[in-house]
């Protein structure tokens, strides 16, 4: 299971065969407390996650925090292929959190992590993923400062489940929340649609694409601060993560009272993304995203929003709609690209491919 | 994307319907037959484009919607089986039988997979020859070729662990009946585009010849749509019932010879139930005797059994054109797609399922 699944998407570089405690994968003993445990921690995470001068404890971490606000949030990360062109889950496990307590306003202060190993998972593609955590710590200037592990027997897990919580402190003066939303507001969206979701779909087993979709997984509070810093008054920001661009604008407007309007000519979507959609029937406004967000600004500063986010490295950032008037139960509407309109409404379970 | 985009630009559109304005003088009500088409008109607005007096019928162009009750029980029966592998179209997941659905047997420890055409399945049997691989071959004339190959194919490689549990329809067929009834309101038709890649447009020159309606072959983008709709209006508002081709990119006039000798090959017309609407004569496909040892239905040894279907729903009647979605005292309310009571609710691509989920408060196109 594990060799299978970590062979496919590998990232370059030299790898570390090194076992631990003498054992190439997982053992339930990695998980039991004893000498076993000890040694995983000891060659796997602390060299990692202390590179940066950390102290990772196991039971829990104690710092000061800021004056002001904090923001707190946590997210388990499942996702299958481990790897695959654009991230893996360990860049997932780190960015998604980050990404969650900016879309707070907030900037990070530090993570925990919680793996759950299969018996069996490879302790090389182990170490790969908790040194590319590491690496996405260091990216997004944050430690993880505790963690757990646990092991599971084989066939009850799937390689390796990972948790993060984190903890931020929120930007001075941001006031960030569906409940701020006004007539009038500009949406922003920082980039392209469907990325992650769809580099992840096309590596799984029975698909034969011959270009590889890079995900568009990211670390976004650099935008986020960017957009603070530049003086926008931002009154929501949401990453488009589970459900897309549509579940996630319904769930803001049913917060929020109001109905959104989008232009479906102004969403950002790349060619080779709108390809594979259409071509399994899909569509692509419900597909995930990791490294996408939306902002409510006021209309008047859509264009000095659009410059920060440019400038924080936002990939394409473009306004794709409007908050229209209050409505209560909040709707979201699109204009098609031949002038019709209609609902965007909540997905009723996964999207399946069609038949026709 | 090349070859779609160009088919949906706005201001084309808007031309297209400007024209659809002007020709048509008089109130008409044309069906497009297919679910795609369904969809397409609704995701895009379509028929908020249209003038007044024009009315779309959807139709029963819907694979998953039509597929009976039975086979779908039957594939859950399979499915949950052990030792078999189940294989399915994705959409066919979700799609309730009388007491459960797929996605329930596959929580349940049933081995079931989607797979993105039939020949993948051919692979699996391969990959797995301890273990019953069945395909749940649905679809209309669109899907036949593919299906037909597999078990083609399976014949000639001799795997005796591969099965399919055959639910095989034809349009043109659904569309006679449609217009025997005599309460019917199609004064013209959209042909499904893809259904007439395989099958070319002689099957529709019987259709408008005896019933005197025009067939206009039409595409799935929106200006595919528009202008078959302004073809078709044309015939209407001329007094003529002929068979025109609007979605010649795709369709010729023979359809797909090679296609249609391989479907001939394997299966036989016969007549078979639409879920909704009931039982059609000659509007069904079932595997050819010398094919028969490929017959999932045989090798489980699964009993013929009829489903009922809840007196509430108004399928039928949605399927063929006689009423609209939001007319069912259901719709939205004890029947959603979370919640279907019948065939048009259970697929995206079925008229309700599309009505609830673009236009809810709406509930009726015009």
């Amino acid at each position: 299971m594990s060799a299978e699944r970590g062979q496919a998407g590998l990232p370059e570089g030299p790898q570390c065969p090194l076992a631990v405690g003498g054992h190439e994968v997982i053992v339930m003993a990695h998980g039991g407390g004893g000498r076993l445990a000890r040694q995983l921690l000891e060659a796997v995470f602390f060299p990692a996650f202390e590179a940066d001068g950390t102290r990772v404890h196991h039971d829990g971490a104690v710092f000061a925090a800021p004056p002001g606000p904090l923001a707190f949030t946590t997210d388990s990360y499942v996702v299958r292929p481990l790897f695959f062109p654009g991230g893996d889950i360990g860049k997932l496990a780190v960015w998604g959190t980050v990404n969650d307590l900016a879309m707070c306003g907030a900037l990070p202060l530090a993570l925990s992590a919680g793996f759950i190993l299969e018996e069996g998972f490879s302790m090389a593609t182990l170490r790969r993923v908790v040194q590319s955590m590491a690496a996405a710590a260091r990216q997004a200037g944050v430690s993880i400062v505790t963690g757990d592990t646990k092991v599971v027997e084989r066939g009850c897990g799937d390689g390796v489940y990972i948790n993060t919580a984190g903890v931020g402190r929120v930007v001075a003066g941001a006031d960030i929340s569906p409940r701020r939303l006004q007539p009038g507001d500009a949406i922003v969206a920082n980039g392209d649609l469907a990325r992650h979701g769809i580099a992840v779909l096309t590596q799984r087993p029975g698909f034969e694409f011959e270009n590889a979709i890079d995900s568009d997984c990211a670390d976004v509070s650099g935008q986020v601060r960017a957009l603070l810093a530049a003086g926008i008054e931002v009154h929501c920001l949401r990453d488009l993560t589970r459900g897309g661009l549509a579940a996630n604008l319904v769930e803001i407007a049913a917060g929020a009272g109001l109905r959104l309007r989008l232009e479906e000519s102004a969403l950002p979507l790349a060619d080779e993304v709108a390809a594979v959609c259409e071509l399994l029937g899909l569509d692509p406004l419900y597909v995930a995203c990791e490294g996408r967000f939306v902002a409510f600004v006021p209309a008047a500063q859509v264009p000095p929003a659009l410059a920060a986010l440019r400038g924080a490295g936002a990939p394409c950032p473009v306004m794709i709609g409007e908050v229209s008037a209050a409505c209560p139960g909040g709707q979201v509407i699109l204009r098609s690209r031949i002038g019709g309109e209609r609902l965007l409404d909540m997905p009723s379970g996964e999207q399946l491919p069609r038949i026709c | 994307m090349k070859y779609v985009e160009e088919f949906r630009d706005g201001r084309l559109a808007a031309q297209l319907a400007r024209q659809l304005r002007r020709a048509v003088t008089r109130p008409w009500a044309v069906m497009e037959v297919c679910g795609g088409q369904t969809h397409a008109i609704l995701r895009y607005g379509i028929d908020q484009l249209l003038p007044e007096s024009l009315t779309l019928l959807h139709g029963p162009g819907c694979p998953v919607c039509i597929t009976p009750v039975e086979i779908l029980d039957q594939a859950q029966a399979i499915a949950a089986r052990p030792g078999v592998i189940l294989c399915s179209f994705g959409d066919m997941l979700r799609v309730p039988g009388s007491r459960s659905d797929l996605l329930t047997v596959k929580a349940r420890g049933g081995d079931v997979r989607v797979v993105y055409s039939p020949l993948d399945v051919l692979a699996l049997a391969h990959a797995n020859p301890d273990r019953q691989v069945v395909f749940l071959a649905v679809g209309f004339e669109t899907t036949a070729p593919a299906n037909a190959m597999l078990i083609h194919q399976a014949q000639r490689q001799g795997l005796e662990n591969l099965s399919v549990l055959v639910s095989q329809a034809l349009v043109p067929p659904a569309l006679a009946a449609m217009l025997d009834a005599p309460e019917h309101r199609v004064q013209g038709f959209l042909a499904a585009g893809h259904v007439c890649a395989v099958m070319g447009i002689e099957p529709y020159r019987a259709v408008a010849g005896r019933y005197r309606v025009p067939v206009v072959v039409a595409g799935f983008e929106p200006l595919d749509i528009l202008q078959a709709l302004l073809l078709c209006v044309r015939q209407l508002e001329a007094g003529r019932a002929e068979v025109e081709n609007a979605y010649d990119r795709v369709v010729r006039s023979d359809g797909n010879p090679a296609a249609r000798a391989l479907v001939d090959r394997v299966f036989a017309v016969a007549t078979r139930p639409w879920r909704g609407i009931g039982t059609i004569p000659d509007s069904g496909l079932t595997l050819r005797p010398e094919y028969a040892a490929f017959d999932a239905v045989a090798r489980f040894g699964l009993p013929d059994a009829v489903a009922p279907e809840p007196a509430v729903c108004i399928a039928g009647q949605v399927l063929t054109g006689l009423r609209q979605p939001g007319d069912c005292p259901a719709f939205g309310g004890r029947c959603t797609p979370e919640t279907p009571l019948g065939a048009p609710m259970v697929s995206g691509e079925g008229a309700c399922a599309a009505y609830y989920r673009y236009r809810r408060a709406a509930g009726g196109s015009r």
